[in-house]
């Protein structure tokens, strides 16, 4: 556990984090959601937590992420708000 | 030359051979390696959700690249709500099966009275039943999931 790269991973994350609320167009918002995912997936196999780190990588970056686009195709891609 | 350019003039919007090529080779390797997460998780990192859920992303795969008939081809809907059913009926049936046999709900060392492998064989033997249970019901139930999304429910097209 090197406490830089934890940190370095968690200044990432949490970018990542508000760059995904603050998007306008959905599309890239479910994109970024997906590096949120991947870097979590990251900062949890370097904090040595390797099952939750497997699961956060098929799941969160894999699946969820296929799941919202093809939920977006059915709708309009621009957030109105 | 000539077939290759006959097979890519049969392509609709958004296919590309190159990907549909690719997905072709990757797509058993993919399968197998969820296989092997599903047989190992219960000595090293993984087991029966995310063997499942690989197994399942191999489905969504096929669907993205091709087609959702091409997909459902591999594993039609019948198919895959029995195998859903019966992962989970593995999991519950276990279970049940150690608490029939006089141990506790889950108590695989309950069940050494129907086949002597001893408790501590059992508990690890007990385990491995219930991973396959689980990766077989989130296979079934991550492809369902994709196919009915994509398809808005009447699983003629995909997206």
């Amino acid at each position: 556990m090197i406490w830089v790269l934890d940190l370095l991973i968690l200044l990432l994350v949490v970018i990542c984090a508000i760059a995904a609320i603050n998007v306008k167009d959905l599309l890239s918002a479910t994109i970024i959601f997906g590096v949120y995912s991947f870097l979590m997936c990251l900062l949890w196999a370097e904090m040595g937590a390797v099952d939750v780190a497997f699961t956060e990588a098929t799941v969160g970056a894999g699946i969820s992420t296929v799941l919202f686009i093809a939920a977006i195709l059915h709708t309009s891609r621009r957030s109105k708000d | 030359m000539k077939l290759l350019q006959e097979r890519t003039a049969k392509l609709r919007v958004g296919e590309s051979l190159i990907i549909q090529t690719a997905v072709r080779i990757m797509v058993p390797f993919i399968q197998l390696f969820g296989l092997y997460v599903i047989v190992h998780g219960h000595y090293s990192p993984g087991g029966g959700f995310q063997g499942g859920v690989v197994l399942g992303a191999s489905f969504v795969l096929l669907a993205l690249a091709f087609d959702q008939k091409f997909s459902m081809k591999y594993m039609s809907e019948k198919a895959n709500g029995v195998l859903g059913n019966v992962g989970a009926l593995i999991y519950t049936g276990t279970a049940a099966l150690c608490a029939i046999f006089g141990g506790l709900f889950l108590d695989y060392s309950a069940l050494d009275k129907l086949i002597p492998l001893g408790p501590v064989g059992w508990r690890s033997f007990g385990i491995f039943i219930v991973e396959v249970g689980v990766g077989l019901a989130v296979m079934s139930i991550m492809a369902a999931l994709f196919w009915v999304l994509g398809s808005n429910g009447d699983m003629e097209e995909g997206l």
